[in-house]
């Protein structure tokens, strides 16, 4: 079996790249490299020497623009060193290339703006968007999730429930249209929601949900399932002391916290 | 050439949160009906381009298609009756408008030469029936600071007829560079002086009067001749001094000469503070350690070094930013921040940074008497402050793990604003420590990171002055996070592949510091302005040398390195200049286009500083016991105890905060049953392959100040180690900060009591002095700020004179951390320490409206036995929970263990150890030191009695469930509210 190398790409703003890279490490990665942005477009490093891409969180360029837009338009315009080539087309052919990729936070937002997720759309073009949460401001704080067990997701497989922490201030997921909703929610593609703690339901009720969601809506993959973007941290929750209530035994006693699965699942999938 | 507005804005029917949260702040706080607020981003691009390009980058990169729309040269459509918009001021720094120049450089593959920029504007939209003087309070009151921007109001008629706003570039008008000029110190004392005050140098008549003779020397006047020099100092050497010499870098209240007296009783004198308070207790507690110190590096550079573990050592340095933080609380507070990460960044060879600390002391923001100009609202201050703090650290990537918001009056002078952070540095690097740096003669001055503005020009001077109405508004700035980012990024990438020296921050002072402070290692300096980058033009060449622009670091780099240093920069973006080279002649030279514009010996730079002679006086002040009327009702008294503002939640700040990035948190902030009771201190594991763990917790208690300063120093110290052992660190492995705020302690005519506070200050040093001591614990690092004083319409406002002790202590496994939240029902409640009398300055005494009386002491001895023994049950596994008791005392530490574990309580006070406390409310309210609750699991207590056994500890009662009952010193029951109710009175207060 040849070997499944993780590349996290760092810099201009992102912030959870080690953790990234060290969730991938311990999910069973041969290799998680942390790269800077800046090597990708010096040439030096390349997406397609990896089999999973990760896009972690922070402040892309500082959101200035809105989250992530200013960096969605320097992969778009981007050209690398000595090729000509744009960081895009790059993204694209690792893209199609039926690999893995993971945006979680910011990267998922940049996924969203990208427009290759939810990408049910030959061609990439950008139909939703993660905008200001209802309450208009940044929030750090512990929800829990429900997985959608139909859900062609790579990443969520075998899930059922998980609680992680969201800690963004631009995560409401807003459809370009509701035909689009009504597509996506058919179709499966959104693999986890903001639940209810105490029924598991999806939930619209803040600050169970903390951005204002319509449904609940946490995550996004396209219909392939191997492409997904979520918008809480399951790097955050590697360990069983990350859990917020761990000294009142919540979480289980498991050294191992939950949101590893989610890379265990693409250690699994690159390996089979 | 004119230039383009592009306006962006939500479609009609997407709701605006950030509009609509505005809406309600402007309700809330001014009173004024507006209906909606809708916003939008305006960019006015002062560059050629055609139109196709402008519609393009209008569509993308600047709106998003599926919420927004844009125009383009045209306001967007929409229906309001008033429309503000808010522009930064020429030369302020404009994040947004750096990005979106970027931005669409990128996107129309067309680089964007010099004077071609992007500025960011915010435009706001109000609805509602509204007059224009309304609409302008709203405009300076809430949406913008007029020091750095600049406000413009149209009524929709207006608006309409021409087009709504005129485009707006604020470029700094460019001049030449101004010539260096020659001053002259050959005037009487009083010029002097006087000039010293119009330059802002906040130079004494001592120190003018050494500059003045440095100069006369036969020397130094040769020496100057040889460089072509005048005998007159230049502007550049002069402000350079000023800098140098100033409160803010030199300490010298913390370093003078002090005649000082308590009492009746004798004089005496103190040589330096520093040296016989703060640097003694550490050379005792440290060599008291023997074997087991640990610290690395204390007092010597940036921050202070201590070690973690085997391979990695941890630096820490707290800072303040109050004066910045008073004049524009939002960019005072973000440069705070985003500056003291640059200190352990600019430690050793500099380290990664894990964790950032902030605890901010406001008036109320409450507050309905008039505020007087310029001073700000304190609701303001503390949402720009919130705000700074949340950009800085959120968008650095560095989680706040600790903090807390103290409330009094008189903050209204001066708001203090501490911002700390803590880095982790590899142990060894290169076959050296970590921590130790060098710079050798012949390495070339390296600055990198941003260009270099008027901003924050005479920080270090001004911060030595108090407030007033004159207050110059360039020592105000914005921090830039992202910049910053991508220079620590590559910055560490430099370090690992060894291509610098040494490195340091450019703070206060800026390069006149940063490379004078690298320069007395190597023993001399040449730098070389000339190639230095800037903002834009026409800085003289002091103002250069001594600019606080932000995010930049100065380094020295070996000749050999240099072209690896500067490739690997450009690939990251970050911007690096070469300023000369550090020598070994012991002069500290500025040239500037082939000219020397500053000559000084680094030694008379350095040390040529005259000692401050100072007198103190001090006796207890006339105080008298208060004693409140006994409460007629227990349980409304907890809920009013609950709702004060220095005890009820803080969650407003912390769930703003990110506190988990790096996912090194063990124990957070809020915790408990629903993620909300209040945390000791945060428990942090910096290594996500190893349990080593490090608790993060600070005291402060400022009102204890106003009985005597001691009690205030001590009860810091101990109430900074006690919230580090209630989370399970070890007592014995703790390390400190002292971060003193004074009010002015020099008396003057306008200042007749400084010789009292300075008197204070004694009391303070020595309260820290013997507490460290006792408990072993050692400062790696501090800082002072000495001027916290307001002076508006004649009438002085000085802070209460403040220590924050911030305190690092190891535990070796994560997994023995402990909360303060009670788990389960059947649990025992214990009640550790001795409840004494001691009400004076508490909170419960403030609540009854008075505050004299017996202050809490410390005594360490018996603390410290009792912290040892209760860390030793802590790492045996009988503590389920464990809360300290601090302000509010016994009482509010029940109510909130209770209410954070979702449960309830019965106790007795009968049980509670006491001396000398015959009410029920004094056991409740006394804030005590050395004291505790801890919950033991069923099962356990004989074990646990057994570990503590020999100090102050006895069962008071058990966990319920939801409800705290509490039977009084007589038996009866005297208290019996719901848990549910409890929370809500302590969530209500700052529930924004």
């Amino acid at each position: 079996m040849s070997s499944i190398r993780a590349l996290v790409v760092a810099g201009n703003g992102t912030n959870c790249e080690h953790e990234t890279a060290f969730a991938c490490l311990q999910a069973g990665f041969d290799e998680a490299a942390s790269v800077p942005i800046w090597d990708l477009l010096a040439g030096e490093q390349r997406l397609a020497d990896y089999e999973l891409l990760c896009l972690p969180g922070g402040f892309l360029d500082g959101d200035d623009l809105g989250a992530a837009r200013a960096c969605a338009n320097r992969y778009r315009h981007g050209r690398i060193a000595g090729t000509g080539q744009r960081l895009w087309d790059e993204l694209r052919a690792f893209v199609e290339s039926g690999k893995l990729v993971l945006g979680i936070c910011n990267g998922f937002q940049l996924l969203v703006k990208l427009g290759l997720l939810p990408a049910v759309e030959p061609a990439p073009r950008q139909c939703v968007t993660l905008t200001f949460n209802d309450s208009g401001r940044f929030e750090d704080r512990w929800v829990e999730l429900v997985c959608d067990p139909r859900s062609p997701c790579v990443f969520t497989r075998g899930l059922e429930r998980l609680a992680l922490p969201v800690r963004h201030g631009e995560g409401k997921l807003v459809c370009e249209s509701e035909a689009l909703r009504s597509q996506l929610d058919g179709a499966q593609l959104v693999p986890l929601r903001y639940a209810e703690p105490e029924t598991g339901e999806p939930t619209e009720r803040y600050p169970q949900n903390p951005n204002g969601s319509p449904r609940g809506a946490a995550g996004l993959c396209d219909p392939s399932g191997r492409v997904f973007g979520l918008m809480p941290h399951p790097e955050a929750y590697l360990h069983r002391t990350h859990h917020p209530r761990w000294t009142r035994g919540d979480g289980g006693q498991a050294e191992e916290g939950l949101g590893l699965r989610v890379f265990r699942n693409a250690a699994a999938f690159l390996s089979s | 050439m004119r230039a383009h507005r592009i306006e962006v804005g939500l479609r009609e029917g997407f709701a605006d949160a950030v509009g609509e949260r505005l809406c309600k702040r402007i309700q809330e706080q001014l009173g004024i009906p507006v209906e909606q607020v809708r916003c939008v981003d305006v960019y006015t691009l002062d560059v050629d381009l055609t139109d196709e390009q402008l519609a393009q980058v209008a569509a993308a990169p600047y709106c998003d298609p599926v919420v927004q729309r844009s125009s383009v040269d045209a306001p967007l459509e929409g229906g309001f009756e008033w429309a503000v918009e808010i522009s930064l001021r020429p030369g302020v720094t404009d994040n947004v408008g750096r990005t979106a120049r970027e931005a669409a450089a990128l996107a129309l593959d067309r680089p964007f030469g010099p004077g071609e920029g992007v500025y960011h504007a915010r435009q706001m939209r109000l609805r509602g029936a509204l007059e224009r003087d309304g609409v302008e309070r709203i405009a300076r009151e809430l949406l913008a600071n007029e020091l750095i921007q600049q406000i413009r109001v149209l009524d929709a008629s207006t608006f309409a007829a021409g087009g709504g706003f005129e485009p707006l570039v604020p470029a700094v008008v460019s001049r030449g560079r101004p010539a260096v000029a020659r001053v002259s110190l050959d005037l009487d004392d009083e010029a002097l002086q006087a000039l010293s005050r119009e330059r802002v140098w906040a130079l004494s008549l001592d120190e003018l009067r050494a500059v003045r003779a440095y100069y006369r020397r036969e020397s130094v006047c040769a020496q100057r001749e040889a460089c072509g020099l005048s005998r007159e100092p230049t502007d550049v050497e002069i402000e350079a001094l000023a800098q140098t010499w100033s409160e803010h870098c030199k300490h010298k209240i913390f370093n003078a000469r002090i005649q000082y007296r308590e009492g009746d009783g004798e004089p005496e004198t103190i040589d330096s503070l520093f040296d016989t308070c703060v640097r003694a207790a550490t050379e005792v507690a440290r060599r008291d350690k023997g074997e087991r110190d640990l610290c690395q590096s204390v007092f010597s550079d940036n921050a202070g070094v201590f070690r973690f573990d085997e391979e990695y050592s941890l630096v820490c340095k707290v800072e303040t930013h109050n004066s910045p933080s008073a004049l524009d609380p939002y960019g005072g507070a973000l440069t705070g921040i985003v500056g003291v990460n640059r200190d352990p960044f600019g430690t050793g060879m500099g380290a990664r940074l894990i964790f950032n600390t902030d605890v901010f002391c406001f008036a109320s923001p409450y507050r309905t008497q008039r505020v007087p100009r310029p001073l700000l609202h304190p609701r303001r201050v503390l949402e720009g402050v919130r705000e700074g703090v949340e950009h800085g650290g959120n968008k650095s990537g560095i989680p706040t793990v600790n903090g807390s918001v103290v409330f009094d009056e008189r903050f209204l002078g001066k708001p203090l604003v501490f911002c700390g952070t803590g880095g982790l540095l590899p142990a060894r690097l290169h076959g050296r420590p970590g921590w130790e740096k060098e710079c050798r003669s012949g390495d070339r001055i390296v600055m990198a990171g941003g260009r270099i503005g008027a901003d924050g020009i005479h920080g270090a001077t001004f911060s030595s002055e108090e407030l007033h109405e004159g207050s110059p508004s360039t020592a105000v700035q914005i921090g830039d996070p992202i910049t910053q980012k991508r220079l620590t990024d590559f910055l560490l990438r430099a370090r690992d592949e060894g291509l610098y020296r040494a490195i340091t921050d450019n703070g206060a002072g800026g390069l006149s510091s940063s490379v004078g402070e690298m320069a007395e290692s190597a023993g001399g300096c040449d730098l070389d302005l000339t190639s230095a980058p800037l903002k834009y033009e026409g800085l003289a060449a002091w103002e250069i040398l001594l600019s606080e622009a932000q995010e930049r670091m100065t380094l020295a780099v070996p000749p050999e390195k240099k072209e690896r240093f500067f490739a690997l920069a450009s690939r990251y973006q970050v911007e690096v200049c070469d300023l000369g080279c550090f020598t070994d002649d012991g002069l500290f030279r500025v040239r500037d286009h082939g000219e020397t514009v500053a000559l000084l010996e680094m030694d008379f730079l350095h040390h040529g500083l005259p000692r401050m002679e100072l007198e103190a006086r001090w006796s207890p002040p006339d105080e008298p016991e208060q004693s409140p009327a006994l409460p007629e009702h227990h349980g409304a008294l907890l809920l009013a105890m609950l709702g004060r503002l220095n005890i009820c939640s803080k969650h407003y700040w912390v769930r703003q905060y990110d506190h988990e990035v790096q996912a090194g948190s063990v124990i957070k902030p809020l915790t408990g049953a629903d993620d909300d009771g209040p945390s000791d201190a945060a428990v942090l594991r910096p290594r996500l392959d190893s349990l080593q763990a490090v608790a993060v917790s600070h005291g402060i208690c400022p009102r204890y100040s106003d009985l005597d300063a001691r009690a205030m120093a001590e009860c810091a110290v101990d109430e900074a180690l006690r919230n580090a052992v209630a989370v399970g660190a070890d007592p014995d492995r703790a390390v400190g900060l002292d971060n003193f705020c004074w009010c002015d302690p020099i008396r003057a005519p306008s200042n007749p009591d400084g010789d009292f506070k300075l008197g204070q200050l004694v009391r303070a040093c020595r309260g820290l002095h013997d507490t460290c001591v006792a408990y072993g614990v050692a400062c790696i690092s501090g800082k002072d700020s000495m001027k916290n004083d307001a002076v508006i319409e004649g009438l002085r406002i000085s802070i209460p004179p403040t220590l924050l002790f911030s305190l690092l202590g190891l535990l070796d496994d994560a997994r023995q951390a402990v909360s303060m939240d009670f788990k389960a029902p059947g649990e025992a409640i214990y009640a550790l320490g001795t409840t004494r009398a001691e009400l004076g300055g508490s909170e419960y005494y403030a609540q009854a409206g008075g505050r004299g009386g017996r202050v809490p002491r410390v005594r360490p001895a018996e603390s410290l036995r009792l912290y040892r023994a209760l860390h030793r049950a802590i790492e045996a596994g009988c503590v389920s929970a464990c809360h300290d008791c601090a302000d509010g005392g016994l009482g509010v530490a029940l109510a909130e263990s209770v209410f954070a574990g979702g449960l309830g309580a019965e106790v007795s006070l009968a049980a509670v150890p006491a001396e000398g406390v015959a009410r029920d409310d004094a056991l409740l309210y006394a804030e005590s030191a050395g004291r505790f609750i801890a919950g033991v699991p069923r099962g356990r207590e004989a074990e646990f009695e057994a570990l503590l056994d020999g100090c102050a500890c006895a069962r008071i009662g058990e966990v319920i469930e939801k409800r705290l009952r509490i039977r009084g010193l007589a038996g009866e029951t005297i208290l019996d509210e719901p848990a549910d109710a409890l929370k809500a009175a302590w969530l209500a207060p700052l529930d924004w």
